[in-house]
């Protein structure tokens, strides 16, 4: 799977909030990108990711 | 010599001189939300006015406070003051003819898909990085059709070259440096507004249709 632009290997079967969470993302700080497209906050743990799969996380830090 | 009363028609010969027809009747006719009114948003709508954007919809819930002055567009005067009303009311000086649209009410997943119906274009402008993902992931997912330009990472007195501006889809922009977080280190008036600057920028490419 592409992660952030970098090629990686899935193990296993992982839901998409699985792996965000194993990542160490705060999931109420970010916005998910699969295959160019927005995942709803609310399909975080339905979406089985797949190894053809391109994913983007984008991270919202503090300041404006 | 134009008087201090100009009419709107020598505000827009004015803009033509440095667009054409096209051009201005374009940003004219955009609608722009900027949501969060603070050193990005204040930064933002003012370059929006003087770009020529004149429908413009002004989201924040707070008011200006004494510590507000050191980054954001606001005066000693205007402390206590809705910032809607504030930024309106700088806004009226530079253009008197801009038609704005105010809301004074904090944005949640509940009022978000009735917030933004009527603009094409969102500011993402927030200080909260919760709130600053809540708007983005609302946005996308209830509006497809419309354009997104967030921010995130202008803290600090890094590299200003940093604060950048590059787009992740179709409907998402984001400027700043991805990691200056005000969590760590303070916010400073100017790379601030490098990173309110990038994107007003990009709200005229988008509008001029010079980002495909």
């Amino acid at each position: 799977m592409k992660f952030n632009g970098e090629q990686i290997i899935l193990n296993e079967k992982t839901s998409l909030l699985e792996f965000l969470q194993r990542e160490g993302y705060a999931t109420d700080k970010i916005a998910v990108e699969l295959n160019g497209e927005i995942v709803p906050r609310s399909k975080y743990a339905s979406v089985t990711l797949k190894d053809a799969d391109n994913l983007e996380v984008v991270c919202f830090v503090g300041g404006g | 010599m134009i008087s201090k009363d100009f009419s709107q028609e020598e505000w827009n010969r004015q803009l033509r001189e440095r667009c054409d027809e096209e051009a201005t009747r374009k940003l004219q006719q955009a609608r722009v939300a900027v949501a969060g009114l603070g050193g990005l948003g204040s930064n933002i709508a003012i370059l929006l006015v003087r770009m020529g954007v004149e429908n413009l919809h002004l989201i924040d819930f707070d008011k200006v406070d004494f510590s507000n002055l050191h980054r954001q567009q606001y005066f000693p005067e205007q402390i206590g003051e809705y910032k809607t009303e504030a930024l309106a009311s700088i806004l009226k000086k530079i253009n008197p003819y801009v038609k704005l649209k105010l809301d004074c009410v904090k944005v949640t997943e509940e009022n978000l898909p009735t917030l933004f119906t009527k603009e094409d274009i969102i500011c993402e402008a927030f200080d909260n990085p919760q709130a600053k993902a809540m708007l983005v992931n609302g946005v996308l997912e209830n509006f497809p059709g419309k354009v997104m330009v967030a921010s995130s990472g202008m803290a600090g007195l890094g590299d200003g070259n940093l604060v950048k501006a590059r787009r992740l889809n179709k409907n998402l922009y984001l400027c700043g440096d991805g990691v200056s977080d005000c969590a760590m280190e303070s916010l400073y008036a100017a790379r601030v507004a490098l990173c309110g600057a990038q994107q007003a920028h990009l709200v005229q490419r988008i509008i001029l249709g010079l980002e495909g």
